[in-house]
């Protein structure tokens, strides 16, 4: 198992390669980074000669790729060129966005697969009864719902819950603001309090979304495993409903879930990107935003590095996933 | 390249070969004809049997003619900016007006048009680039399959918002500009699905027959594995419509899609989501119509891969 884990990383290290290329040429097609500094008045020619100069931008496409490679394995990711955020180091930003994204994601995707799971596998089990129309007509409605909607919706009607707790003596709870950059302060009580309330709504928002995928994925692959003959089997042999149920159809009604697993990853930062800009969270989804309208060269390197990087983590626990839950399939 | 064996009887969907003796192509494109005919309508008729799909398809069409015709019957301009202020809805502006005073029935018009026209662009795009390169990838095999496949994984890892958003700055243009770069980072799904489909097919004695009588590669491709695969292609490109209009309205949402002064129904959500609660007429409609549009496009797809492939009558994830 290790030697399979070691081995794939080995072979994701060209992928990365050939990624960072690709997205240098995509990067570099976005045009003139120091548009905006040119526009600004007061700048000589020579001065933004400088500049460029300064950053290398003067150099062919192809050198810069490589000089960025070459910093890049030092640690050295570039700093951001746009003037909103004028100087800042790509490393920290990037960090900083994903450390914010990662909480909500991580937080809204476990859900999503403990949610969808449970409600597929019932919905399986207690196929054409009403709790089964019912998930599958939700999963249907919120597979074909673009992420906004949901968000803007949560967002103006869940505010509303706030006037509940208030009529009701209690303290406004929740919030649809970015969590504090320091932190949340005060007791443990209150931390727990303000922790919730800011992460409530987007974490709802974005958990709909892929709950929708992994309910209607796994009801497919639980219906199919019960049909099978070995499930006919386990019956005939005189299990009972639960044992057949959970040892026998849902430990291999899971292995195709597991694709999904690493297909949504990038769906899932799609989605945060949407949640986080309705929300108004300083994530990856900002930073993006920013950075492509700023045209931000480095920033969006650092961006696209990072993300294809967790593409591939997530494709690779998925993997071993795959090789936990079906013995069949032997990894190494 | 003349082929006889291509018009072969047993194969239902496979297209009639353009025959040595003049007769025999005559008698065979004949007999195909018939026989395709009786597939397809064997297949329009399991659809319209599928009352969700109908109602689906009826609804869609309905969006589209309010895109397309609704000029035709509500005369104010989409660029018209005479009307007032955020206008409550009234008489001369069914649906209000926006915050610089241009009609929102015109603005819903215009955005639901455009979402229309992206999606369909994407779909057909994304869908042809994948066929082909999942067929030639599972037909051939060997070293132009792993290439094609390393190139899938490689797209497959590079997030598609975030390259379609720095491409659309990159070569900043009108709708199609959008719908190519969506489809240009969209068909890699598609090529997976038709490689593993081409890999079994290809297996098959017809296909061994037509290679034995001479045919070339680009003939099998196009004119046995595509045909024969023509069901899943008709399934997936109608998904891609539902994924196309979720991934366009989310890229306008965020400002990075389509840039005004043209509109599409994710940017109209993002200009007026902040009115939901003062002015909700701004908000439901856009919101309505896209939800519409992308559950229709899912149901009728559902429809067609049961109308398809009645063995598999299961839902999709």
């Amino acid at each position: 198992m290790i030697r399979y884990i070691i081995r794939r990383l080995l072979i994701s290290i060209p992928l990365l390669l050939v990624a960072s290329f690709l997205s240098f040429l995509i990067v570099g097609s976005i045009g003139d980074p120091l548009a905006d500094l040119k526009a600004k008045p007061g700048m000589t020619p020579e001065k933004v000669h400088d500049i460029a100069v300064s950053m290398g931008l003067d150099k062919p496409l192809i050198a810069r790729y490589f000089d960025w490679l070459g910093n890049f394995f030092k640690g050295d990711w570039g700093n951001s060129i746009a003037l909103g955020q004028a100087g800042a180091d790509v490393y920290t930003s990037v960090m900083q966005a994903l450390w914010i994204t990662a909480r909500l994601v991580v937080g809204a995707e476990i859900l999503a697969i403990i949610i969808g799971v449970a409600v597929g596998v019932l919905a399986a089990v207690k196929q054409y009864s009403i709790f089964d129309y019912l998930a599958t007509s939700a999963a249907f409605l919120m597979f074909s719902m673009p992420v906004f909607c949901v968000a803007v919706v949560l967002k103006t009607y869940g505010i509303r819950f706030n006037n509940v707790l208030t009529s009701m003596g209690m303290d406004r709870w929740i919030s649809t603001v970015s969590p504090a950059s320091g932190g949340f302060q005060g007791s443990f009580g209150e931390v727990i309090f303000k922790y919730t309330g800011t992460y409530i709504l987007p974490t709802i928002t974005l958990m709909l979304i892929s709950f929708a995928a992994y309910s209607r994925f796994q009801r497919a692959s639980m219906l199919e495993t019960l049909n099978s003959d070995y499930v006919r089997t386990a019956r005939a042999k005189g299990l009972s409903q639960r044992r057949v149920v959970f040892r026998h159809a849902f430990r291999n009604a899971m292995i195709p879930v597991t694709t999904l697993f690493s297909l949504n990853a990038a769906a899932l930062f799609a989605g945060a990107i949407i949640t986080e800009n309705v929300f108004g969270w300083h994530g990856m989804g900002q930073l993006l935003v920013a950075s492509v309208r700023g045209r931000d060269p480095y920033m969006l390197m650092g961006w696209l590095m990072v993300t294809a990087s967790l593409v591939i983590l997530f494709n690779l626990v998925a993997d071993i996933m795959y090789g936990i839950l079906d013995p069949r399939i032997r990894l190494g | 390249m003349a082929n006889p064996i291509s018009g072969n009887p047993l194969q239902p969907s496979s297209s009639p070969g353009v025959a040595l003796d003049p007769e025999a192509g005559e008698r065979i494109s004949e007999f195909d004809a018939t026989k395709a005919r009786k597939q397809s309508t064997l297949i329009l008729r399991r659809f319209f049997r599928h009352k969700l799909a109908v109602a689906s398809l009826i609804v869609f069409l309905l969006i589209v003619i309010f895109g397309f015709l609704g000029p035709f019957f509500w005369s104010v301009s989409v660029d018209d900016a005479t009307g007032g202020r955020y206008e409550t809805p009234s008489g001369a502006h069914p649906l209000g007006t926006t915050q610089i005073g241009k009609d929102m029935l015109a603005q819903l018009i215009r955005g639901t048009r455009l979402s229309v026209q992206i999606a369909i662009v994407v779909a057909l795009g994304s869908t042809f680039v994948g066929v082909v390169v999942g067929a030639v990838a599972g037909y051939l095999r060997g070293f132009i399959d792993s290439a094609l496949m390393r190139l899938v994984d490689l797209l497959l890892v590079i997030p598609q918002i975030a390259v379609a958003a720095i491409l659309i700055r990159a070569f900043q243009g009108s709708w199609y500009t959008v719908a190519l770069i969506l489809a240009a980072f969209g068909w890699m799904q598609v090529a997976r699905i038709s490689r593993g489909e081409t890999l079994s097919l290809s297996a098959r004695e017809f296909i061994e027959a037509s290679r034995a009588s001479g045919a070339g590669t680009p003939w099998i491709v196009f004119r046995h594995l595509i045909p024969n695969m023509i069901g899943s292609i008709t399934v997936n490109a109608t998904l891609a419509v539902a994924t196309a209009v979720l991934a366009e309205a989310a890229l306008s949402f965020i400002g990075l899609g389509v840039q005004p002064p043209d509109t599409s129904l994710g940017l109209i959500v993002s200009e007026n989501y902040s009115q939901v609660e003062e002015r909700p007429w701004l908000f439901w409609g856009p919101f309505v119509i896209i939800v519409l549009l992308s559950l229709a496009v899912n149901f009728i797809g559902d429809g067609l891969r049961d109308a398809f492939d009645p063995r598999q009558t299961k839902v999709r994830a």
